[in-house]
């Protein structure tokens, strides 16, 4: 499947058809590829393709858009909604990105560089099939880990004590770093003035003497993106506390599923985002998440 | 006067109020001498979607212990649907700082018009009741950014 990508990146690349190609370069570290453009054919044979190339491409298809000439781009299934969602919210200029949709058996999640099981989102993946794509590479061989609950997490927190899901928090976001990583990573997260760069707020950096500041940085950070998360589990991946963010998320997706409707955002490029809609007679008053179970 | 040690708590209650219904909600409650809680703290905003959900994380921040939301009833929104879209982003704010543990009861969201001058008072007073019994906000205060 790799050479197929190579020899099909070479093609565009010879023929003038692209500009360059957005794929993940071999690093001294077989676990740990890195996002890359080439703009070279001699240097494709760099380009890889494995279980270890998690990185969701789609964001950096904002910038490549800005540039002259068509990006290749390859993209997993789970990759291809957050594309067709920054398409959807005019950040990619699609006319000038070409999709090649590559199949996924999951992602290996990699801690000190060493291979450790799958990913938390594969696991739970129900991306399965590519939502935007000029070009499919397929590989039928691949397998994937098989499918949990989604949900599961969340619902076991909900079932918890106000208190006990305080101190469950407390214990995972107190070791955060606030290395703004998960914010990088995020497709979605892409304003060029974030409100935690801004000095006005005194919560930029770490402080020690309480841990509400990375309360509050989580939650924005969540909520930034609620309604446009396709829950392609960047933020969890890139943690380097493996803080469970994916929970954060998918409780306001799951919020929006039970509140609002179905909703799977970058499904296609049409449909409102369920906070940019509203239903002024069905919707749900606040004080619902008060009495609710 | 003497000091007895005795600590008595005043909540600090901050009340988001929409410019066309409910700050003139408050005012009709104050003109009518309706009583309600001095420990609530207005802050004046043109539409309740106004509210950006850090103003509320912010205003726990710096010491509140709850804060409130008011805005005109569905469909009497000045500028047509602001309070649409403000009931959907507080109900999802709402809920997650439950799931992270906050207190219910801490934040609470109002539909109060101008007429409702006795609805206001009695939405602060009750707001306020339920404060003080949860308490000082202990979860979601930030030391660096309170000034005493």
């Amino acid at each position: 499947m790799q050479e197929q990508l190579r020899i099909l990146a070479g093609k565009m690349l010879a023929d003038g058809r692209a500009a360059r190609v957005l794929g993940w370069k071999r690093t001294d570290f077989e676990t740990a590829p890195e996002p890359s453009f080439f703009t070279a054919q001699d240097d494709l044979s760099e380009l890889v393709y494995n279980k270890y190339c998690a990185a969701n491409l789609s964001g950096f298809m904002i910038g490549a858009g800005k540039r002259d000439g068509v990006t290749v781009v390859f993209l997993k299934p789970c990759d291809t909604y957050s594309f067709n969602q920054l398409v959807k919210e005019h950040q990619i200029d699609r006319a000038k990105a070409y999709v090649v949709g590559v199949s996924c058996g999951g992602n290996a999640k990699v801690e000190e560089m060493e291979d450790v099981g799958w990913l938390e989102r594969c696991l739970v993946c129900t991306k399965h099939d590519h939502v935007v794509y000029d070009e499919l590479v397929l590989d039928e061989s691949l397998s994937r880990p098989e499918a949990q609950d989604r949900f599961g997490g969340v619902t076991r927190l909900e079932g918890l004590q106000s208190l006990e899901r305080y101190e469950f928090w407390q214990g995972e976001l107190s070791t955060c770093i606030r290395c703004n990583a998960c914010r990088n990573v995020c497709p979605a997260c892409n304003c060029k003035k974030c409100v935690f760069d801004s000095a006005k707020y005194d919560t930029a950096a770490k402080a020690n003497v309480t841990t509400f500041e990375e309360q509050l940085f989580h939650i924005i950070r969540a909520y930034h993106v609620a309604g446009r998360c396709t829950d392609c589990g960047e933020c969890a991946r890139v943690c380097p506390q493996d803080i469970k963010l994916q929970l954060l998320n998918r409780k306001i997706i799951k919020d929006i599923n039970e509140l609002y409707g179905e909703f799977q955002a970058g499904q296609d490029t049409e449909t409102l985002g369920p906070l940019t809609a509203f239903n002024a007679d069905t919707d749900a008053e606040p004080s619902i998440v008060h009495t609710r179970g | 006067m003497q000091i007895t040690g005795e600590q008595t708590f005043t909540p600090l209650i901050t009340a988001f109020c929409c410019n066309w219904c409910s700050y003139a909600g408050a005012d009709l409650a104050g003109t009518s001498r309706l009583a309600y809680p001095a420990e609530v703290r207005i802050i004046k905003v043109p539409c309740s979607c106004r509210i950006n959900p850090l103003f509320v994380l912010r205003a726990f921040q710096k010491g509140a212990d709850g804060v409130i939301i008011c805005g005109c009833h569905p469909g009497d929104c000045h500028y047509i649907m602001g309070n649409y879209y403000a009931r959907r982003r507080m109900t999802l704010l709402f809920s997650l700082l439950d799931f992270m543990g906050i207190e219910r009861g801490r934040t609470h969201l109002e539909w109060v018009s101008a007429a409702e001058g006795a609805k206001f008072a009695a939405t602060m007073s009750g707001f306020a009741e339920n404060i003080h019994k949860l308490g000082k906000n202990r979860r979601l205060e930030d030391l660096r950014c309170k000034s005493s």
